[in-house]
């Protein structure tokens, strides 16, 4: 049901006080529905039109005790009327829904800037569980905040209290009110949320309704009470025009995979073993049963990813989804499909490490396993995404280059793209490429390790075709035949012949494009999801006047044709990663160029200022 | 299996490749080769939708003998390839081939959630109570106190038996059969190919390379008809030269009795395949006072999963209509930027 916005028939309307930006975080204890806040605010300012960016932050425990410091959830947003590309270093805007809240995140909240407490939750057993020895709310310790104490949960409370919902029920409401109070801070209309609210209870009439209640009572109580002087505007962003919708990196994996297994003309098999941040994956394709998608969840990764190889022997466009515990499992198996040539594409949502690190933190540490962590000489290709939305087009090139070479590939996306957010220009089905699959059925001139001219790859002979019923297996082949070969020269010509295959790819990737500048006093070059902040640092150096470019790399492995002599055109490289360094190595290694890394390892993605602050160093160094 | 008629009739000769086969003189892989490259062509499934898919091991050399798809993997694995290409294309006849170290050991993970799901795959494992391809170690079926290069001073593990492991698993095919009973070992393969769901065959393969007398006693013409235990659906448990002892359940266990000393054939269970507390108990018979079960211990009905899955499909598909891909990209809340 269509309602008009609350404030329309309001008498007086408050001022409005236009931005340009505006960072803000919704924080509180994960049974709060913090994510779910984030996330419908999130769609409200896309709906509203602006450009923007999320980061959810998420404890790895899904129920640490209620109220303590390991508990607290946080999901970030950055929405703008100019172009966003991260979801923004510090804070204009914090809501805390208790002091544990609090504690974690006001150190990040901007001087001046806009603190929303839920006042009642300021009790002494909350404060004693995240450790606070007085109440900050009146201690004057938050005296650089704009503060304001909102008697959310009271208030919630009062809203539904002609309901006979039990007191757990309505308490969980309250992230509405929060949601309601900042929807009309910021003037988002919040129809959306209310239709999303409608769906998600359809069983349950009397939660959506109180659900409601509570948005609508929370917007009203921005708009009525004194408490507010004015609300903000910001303005739609000049984006490019058509159609958009908001999209996760996880979710632009699986249905690029669902798009490229029907522009290949066949059935999509995942096999996975759930594993955080990559489980969305397979939930997601798992609903997709009528795009003749199979998801089979496996015993462990190592039959997620067996299991995948098999339905590629059969013809299926076969994926397998993972992080990096789950990427060791799978080490033996993607060998040998590179062995046995057969096309496989493998996603590995990193996280922090080594071992289980930090599940629900983000890192890109997996790049150097990618290359190397295989025994012997074993090439795969490696696609890293830059944006959520780009994970969409990795899925599509993941799958065209490995059916096209025959070859694993290995998408390196990570915790950070998987989960954050931003709008996506949704793309015509008849503008994505097309590559349809032909299997091999002719038996004249047939040899399992035949290989193409130009690509190098083997035929794709799947079984139930008549005479040409072959073996493959993971002993070293004879270089035409595929039966066993121990032959000495034999070996050498197949490890070159594979490599060859794989270096050879680069004639189907696009050559190293520079943002800015193509030659020059300072290069940054990045890969995957650091893109934003390297974008975003890069382009206000270049604002001010500064000698600097950027180069973001998607493809890894093989690294674009034109990638050493670029490099040489600048005077100085900046690596910025969230590992030890990790490209900056490949980079010295094949280029013997002087690239210097910029690591941060906190399991949080990169600020701008971070990069910024090292650009401005390195330029105002002598050489 | 479905089974689809083949065109032409099929011999022996067109399942042999043309590869030398390197096993051992003498080894027990070469019996099983030779029946199953001559049941094959009676099963009625044209060649080009046979694959064979092993692990890694002396049995696992099995696929590229045999003149059908195949896939030699890697050690412990079979099973997961195998239920991903069965579940992808449910037309193929999709055999495991696997030893015991392959499937029990490495592989043990992948082998009891293959029987557990009931895909329609057919399972072939190797006993040869020993790691041949390695050279000699010890396996999980070696016996306790078994002197081997890595224990020179005799096994300290104590081994499970593969038919226990699978019945654990409320597999719906368990079976055992021997190397050198050919006949025996051609009905088998035949019955577990007709099974709809997991076939698991456990194959005991005598050996004389690094664990001589594996089951010493068991095949040879003078005492096999004392030491194994024939079992045929329906029918009494009876063994021995004269056919005069028969297995007999009391207080709950199974006994070995005379059937000249007073009992007849009416107090001797008759085997029924479908029974999974008879089926275990005789799985774990202590060799040194039983004769060895051979045969199909259980077989019982429940849908495969495959057949599950692509029932869920076609039902998706029914229900939901083909995928639209430009529906699925423009699903949620979406806005026009003009
Ligand atoms: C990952 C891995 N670990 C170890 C090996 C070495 N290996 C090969 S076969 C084998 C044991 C095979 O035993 P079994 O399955 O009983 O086969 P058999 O040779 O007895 O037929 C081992 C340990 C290997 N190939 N791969
Ligand atoms: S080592 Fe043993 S199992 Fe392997 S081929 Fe020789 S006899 Fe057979
Ligand atoms: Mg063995």
């Amino acid at each position: 049901m269509a309602v008009p916005p609350p404030d329309a028939s309001a008498a007086v309307r408050k001022p409005r006080e236009e931005r340009e930006s505006v960072v803000i975080r919704f924080a509180g204890d994960s049974g709060d529905g913090m994510q779910v806040a984030g996330m419908q605010f999130t769609n409200e300012s896309a709906l509203a039109g602006n450009d923007l960016s999320t980061l959810p932050d998420f404890p790895a425990e899904i129920r640490a005790p209620a109220g303590t410091l390991a508990g607290v959830s946080g999901f970030q947003l950055n929405f703008s009327s100019r172009e966003v590309f991260t979801p923004g270093d510090d804070l204009d805007v914090l809501v805390a829904m208790n002091p544990a809240a609090l504690k974690m995140n006001v150190g990040d909240l901007k001087p001046n800037g806009i603190l929303i407490v839920d006042k009642e939750q300021f009790n002494e057993q909350n404060l004693k569980k995240a450790g606070a020895a007085a109440n900050p709310l009146e201690d004057g310790s938050l005296a650089a905040y704009q503060l304001f104490c909102v008697d959310i949960t009271k208030l919630t409370a009062t809203t539904l209290r002609d309901t006979n919902l039990p007191a757990r029920t309505v308490n969980r409401c309250k992230n509405f009110f929060a949601l309601g109070v900042v929807s009309w801070l910021f003037q988002r209309p919040i129809e959306a949320t209310e239709n999303w609210i409608d769906q998600r209870f359809k069983k349950q009439p009397d939660l959506a309704a109180a659900n409601k209640r509570v948005l609508r009572a929370g917007y009203n109580f921005g708009d009525t009470t004194e408490i507010f002087a004015s609300a903000f505007e910001i303005k739609p962003a000049r984006i490019a025009p058509g159609k958009y919708r908001n999209i996760t990196g996880n979710t632009a994996l699986a249905i690029g995979f669902v798009a490229a297994a029907q522009q290949a003309g066949r059935p999509l098999f995942l096999g996975s073993y759930p594993i955080t941040p990559a489980s969305d994956i397979l939930h997601e394709l798992a609903t997709f049963k009528n795009f003749n998608v199979v998801t089979f969840q496996a015993e462990d990764e190592i039959a997620g990813v067996g299991s995948a190889l098999g339905a590629a022997f059969g013809g299926a466009i076969a994926i397998t989804t993972t992080s990096g515990p789950g990427m060791c499992l799978k080490a033996e198996t993607i060998n040998l499909a590179v062995s046995v040539e057969l096309p496989l594409v493998i996603c590995d949502i990193q996280r922090g490490g080594p071992s289980t690190g930090l599940p629900t933190k983000t890192e890109q540490a997996d790049l150097l396993m990618a290359m190397y962590g295989r025994n012997s000489d074993s090439p795969v290709p490696i696609i890293a995404p830059s944006t959520p939305a780009d994970c969409f087009f990795a899925a599509l090139d993941a799958v065209r280059l490995a059916v096209k070479y025959m070859t694993p590939v290995i998408v390196l996306s990570d915790g950070y793209l998987a989960n954050g957010a931003e709008p996506w220009l949704i793309p015509k089905v008849s503008d994505l490429p097309q590559f349809p699959v032909t299997f091999r059925t002719d038996p004249v001139g047939f040899f399992p390790y035949l290989r193409d001219e130009q690509t190098l790859s083997r035929p794709w002979v799947v079984p139930g075709t008549p005479n040409l019923e072959h073996r493959i297996g993971g002993l070293e082949k004879e270089y035409l035949s595929g039966n066993v070969s121990y032959v000495p020269s034999n070996h050498e010509q197949m490890v070159r012949v594979r490599a060859r295959k794989i270096a050879g790819m680069v004639a189907d990737i696009p050559p190293a494009e520079v943002q800015g500048p193509t030659s020059g006093d300072l290069l940054v070059v990045g890969w995957g999801s650091t893109y934003g902040a390297i974008a975003a640092a890069v382009k206000q150096a270049q604002e001010e006047g500064k000698s600097v470019s950027q180069l973001h790399l998607r493809y890894l492995n093989p690294l674009p044709a034109n990638l050493g002599e670029v490099l040489k055109r600048f005077k100085k490289i900046l690596v910025p990663e969230m590992n030890m360094g990790q490209l900056v190595r490949l980079l010295r290694a094949e280029y013997l160029v002087d690239a210097i890394g910029l690591n941060k390892i906190q399991g949080l993605p990169f600020k701008v200022s971070e990069i910024t602050n090292r650009i401005n160093r390195m330029l105002e160094a002598r050489n | 299996m479905s089974t689809v008629a083949a065109p032409s009739k099929q011999q022996r000769k067109d399942y042999v490749t043309d590869q030398d086969v390197r096993w051992c003189p003498g080894c027990g892989d070469y019996a099983i080769l030779a029946q199953v490259q001559k049941v094959m062509p009676e099963l009625g499934v044209p060649r080009e939708n046979i694959v064979f898919i092993s692990g890694i091991g002396c049995s696992s050399r099995f696929p590229y003998y045999m003149n059908t798809y195949g896939f030699h993997s890697i050690h412990g694995r079979a099973p997961a390839i195998a239920s991903g290409l069965k579940v992808a294309r449910p037309d193929l006849s999709v055999w495991v081939v696997t030893g015991d170290g392959d499937g029990l050991s490495i592989g043990g993970n992948h082998l009891i959630h293959i029987l557990r799901r009931n895909i329609n795959v057919n399972i072939l494992l190797f006993n040869n109570r020993i790691y041949g391809l390695t050279k000699g170690q010890y396996s999980p079926t070696s016996e306790q106190g078994k002197v081997t290069k890595s224990t020179p001073i005799g096994s300290p593990d104590y081994p499970f038996n593969p038919l226990s492991v699978a019945l654990g698993t409320d597999a719906t095919f368990v079976a055992r059969t021997i190397d050198v009973e050919a006949k025996h070992l051609q009905e088998t393969i035949r019955r577990a190919h007709e099974h709809q769901g997991t076939s698991f065959i456990e194959i005991l393969q005598d050996y004389n390379l690094f664990n001589d007398g594996a089951f010493a006693g068991l095949t040879e013409k003078d005492t096999k008809a004392e030491t194994q235990l024939v079992l045929e659906q329906g029918k009494p448990r009876i063994f021995g030269k004269n056919r005069d002892k028969g297995i007999r359940m009391s207080g709950g266990k199974l006994e070995v009795v005379g059937l000249s000393g007073g009992y007849s054939e009416t107090d001797l269970v008759q085997h029924d395949e479908t029974d999974p507390h008879l089926a275990f108990l005789l799985s774990t018979l202590p060799p040194a006072a039983f004769p060895t079960p051979v045969g199909v211990l259980r077989c019982v009905e429940r849908t495969p999963y495959d057949e599950i899955v692509a029932e869920q499909m076609r039902k998706a598909v029914e229900t939901q209509g083909p995928g639209d891909l430009a529906t699925l990209l423009n699903r949620g809340d979406t806005w026009v930027v003009s």
